[in-house]
């Protein structure tokens, strides 16, 4: 009797010393390392807010492998030194992956941290082609949802040709600015690639100028075309949309262009609604786009979040689920994490279908927009 | 040959711009010789005036013209009193530095209370369009065109044949001896940089109009331009501004349009170099005597 009492007392033991055991990494901790204050924090909230929608449905879902995901958060206030200062701390605390940060600068910055201590970061929205890199080489441990900037222009030439049937095309673009030229170019490539013909050289202006009337006609002497494609933010291509309407020839040319067209003020720059018909430009993310799993997307952030979701949101929740499915395939061992993030292929969210190329930049779906008087009226998914 | 007119049309109305700028430089310069480089700011000045105006006040065109044209005379008024009055005895190297100085803080002053974002300037005239021949032609380009060319004439005539316009070529000719006839100099230079200024005000909301983008440093590159201009044409003479912004307008278009838009620049101060070696008094500058 007493032997087996001791039995019992030995078996409750070593079962409460089991749930001991199994109680600490009962969660699994993804850190946020993100702009939640300062001068772009318009990034780093709304990519929070989606990072909290993802952990409380997965949560509601029965969580990773029956754990629950736990969020620990830190504000970098879009300043270097805070951001490595908080994925140092993330890492102690024993967090599997870090989301961040919103903006490239800071997101460089951390990008040693994560070589080092061999923690994942992946950066919802920097776009700077350097942010992935080591040097010259890949930085192995940073990853980004969201495409890189040149990439759009590779997406372009294959609307343009594939949705606008488009055969010939004109690029213009401002010559002060890698983003407008490496878009001139690889629009160019590609469009021609698809059997098109871009006709004469990329017209290129400076970023001072305001008056393109003398190129626009020039352009409209060229005789008939299908595209205009202009390279550059919405500063310029809404006086270019304005003047181009009002050139001979050219009022109701196909324009189409980079995310910069996308601002709040590209149809007063336009000289107004009305002259901003059949223009096209490419972005992360749109709300009008035919798709269940966005829909789904949009109602659940605008009831959590108060607000319709911005193609911020959309780029955090999706590297959030991408965080989950690396999580889910190869458990918590950061390294195994990193392995399982670079194998993601077609990986469906809602900004796309994502692989990772080499440089662990996303290889996804585009999407474009189609501006009719000013209004967004359509919206594709493009693929590379 | 359809495609040539549409240029010239094109060089045309931003030669317009550029003589209305162009105007104000030459008449401060024909009375006291002093290059007012803080007048292409003031031309942006007009346009946030007028823009003010239109979205604030609900003006419309004409009235927000008259407006932004009253208050920048006034503010191109104040400038003078304050800046280069105290200046009038010294060398004219500290006047014009002293320009320099106003134009950045001019610059900078509208960043402070405007912010440093574009702003799209509110299209009140609907922008219709002719065509002729084959030949766009833009109602927003003859505005502009007739505007410069009818404020041209209003000025020719003041000077040429007012009371005031008497006074302001006799204090261009001879500062002095105008004080000994009975002109009150202090007065007429205050006028003519209040007239200067106005023109400015003008041009400023034509660009605001035509080319939509207003913010902090839009007068920087056009005031240069005119000044080229004003130079060209022989700094000092009326007609002479008149027609070096045209010149100035066309041969910047012919450039971007039958070259490419990076040399316009290039080409357009290579011009003021060749100008200044070749036939300093400018295009029309034979009579030195009948400055204004």
């Amino acid at each position: 009797m007493k032997k087996l009492i001791s039995l019992l007392a030995l078996t409750l033991l070593v079962l409460s010393g089991l749930t001991a055991c199994t109680s600490t990494p009962k969660t699994i901790k993804i850190g946020l390392n993100l702009e939640l204050t300062g001068e772009v924090s318009v990034y780093g909230v709304p990519e929070k807010k989606a990072a909290e929608l993802a952990v409380a449905e997965i949560n509601k879902a029965g969580g990773i492998d029956g754990k629950q995901v736990e969020l620990v958060i830190y504000d970098n206030a879009y300043d270097t030194a805070k951001a490595v200062e908080n994925s140092q701390k993330l890492i102690q605390e024993g967090v599997v992956a870090i989301l961040g940060s919103a903006t490239s600068a800071p997101t460089m910055a951390i990008g040693p941290v994560a070589l080092e201590s061999e923690v994942l970061t992946i950066t919802p929205s920097g776009t700077n082609a350097k942010v992935t890199m080591n040097g010259d080489v890949v930085n192995p441990f940073v990853f980004r949802a969201c495409f890189i900037d040149p990439f759009q222009g590779l997406v372009l030439a294959n609307f343009a040709s594939d949705n606008l049937s488009a055969k010939k095309a004109v690029v213009m673009g401002s010559n002060s600015s890698d983003y407008a030229k490496d878009l001139a170019s690889i629009f160019t490539t590609q469009f021609t690639a698809n059997g098109g013909e871009v006709l004469s050289d990329v017209f290129y202006y400076a970023d001072s100028d305001t008056d393109f009337s003398a190129q626009l006609t020039s352009i409209a002497a060229l005789g008939e075309f299908d595209v205009l494609f202009v390279a550059d933010y919405a500063a310029r291509a809404g006086l270019i949309i304005n003047q181009a309407r009002a050139t001979a020839g050219l009022e109701t040319v196909a324009i189409v262009g980079p995310d910069g067209f996308e601002s709040p003020d590209l149809n007063d720059l336009a000289g107004g609604a009305s002259n901003v018909n059949n223009v096209y430009f490419s972005t992360h993310f749109s709300t009008i786009v035919d798709n269940a799993k966005v829909t789904s997307f949009i109602a659940a952030y605008t009831a959590s979040a108060g607000e319709a979701p911005s193609a911020l949101s959309a780029l955090a929740y999706d590297a959030m689920y991408m965080l989950f499915a690396a999580i889910d395939a190869a458990g918590t061992d950061p390294v195994k994490v990193r392995d399982a993030m670079k194998a993601t292929t077609g990986f469906e969210g809602v900004t796309g279908t994502i692989s990772f190329d080499a440089l662990n930049n996303p290889v996804k779906s585009a999407i474009v927009v189609q501006l009719t008087n000013g209004e967004q009226t359509n919206a594709v998914i493009v693929n590379p | 040959m359809t495609q040539f007119i549409q240029q010239l049309i094109n060089g045309l109305s931003i030669g317009s711009v550029y003589a209305l700028i162009a105007l104000g430089y030459t008449m401060v310069y024909g009375i006291i010789k002093l290059i007012n480089f803080a007048h292409g700011d003031i031309f942006m000045f007009g346009a946030y005036v007028g823009m003010v105006a239109i979205t604030t006040f609900k003006l419309n065109f004409f009235a927000a013209l008259i407006v932004a044209m009253a208050v920048t005379a006034l503010f191109g008024v104040i400038i003078e009193r304050v800046a280069y009055k105290p200046l009038r005895k010294s060398s004219k190297t500290a006047a014009l530095i002293t320009a320099i100085g106003v134009s950045f803080l001019i610059q900078n002053g509208t960043q402070l209370i405007m912010g440093a974002n574009i702003y799209a300037f509110p299209q009140i005239i609907a922008n219709q369009y002719f065509d002729v021949y084959g030949v766009r032609i833009n109602l927003l380009q003859l505005v502009i065109f007739f505007t410069s060319i009818i404020l041209m004439f209003i000025l020719q005539f003041i000077v040429k044949k007012t009371k005031l316009g008497r006074a302001m070529r006799s204090v261009a000719v001879d500062k002095d001896a105008s004080v000994l006839m009975g002109v009150n100099v202090d007065n007429t230079i205050t006028i003519t940089f209040a007239i200067g200024s106005a023109l400015a005000a003008a041009a400023g909301i034509m660009v605001g109009l035509y080319y939509i983008k207003i913010y902090p440093f839009m007068g920087f590159a056009p005031g240069l331009k005119a000044f080229v201009a004003a130079v060209f044409g022989g700094i000092g003479i009326i007609p002479g501004a008149m027609i070096g912004g045209f010149a100035i307008g066309l041969i910047e278009t012919l450039v971007a349009g039958y070259g490419s838009t990076l040399y316009k620049d290039a080409v357009v101060y290579g011009i003021l170099i060749l100008i200044l070696i070749v036939k300093p008094s400018g295009l029309l500058g034979k009579n030195v005597k009948e400055k204004v």
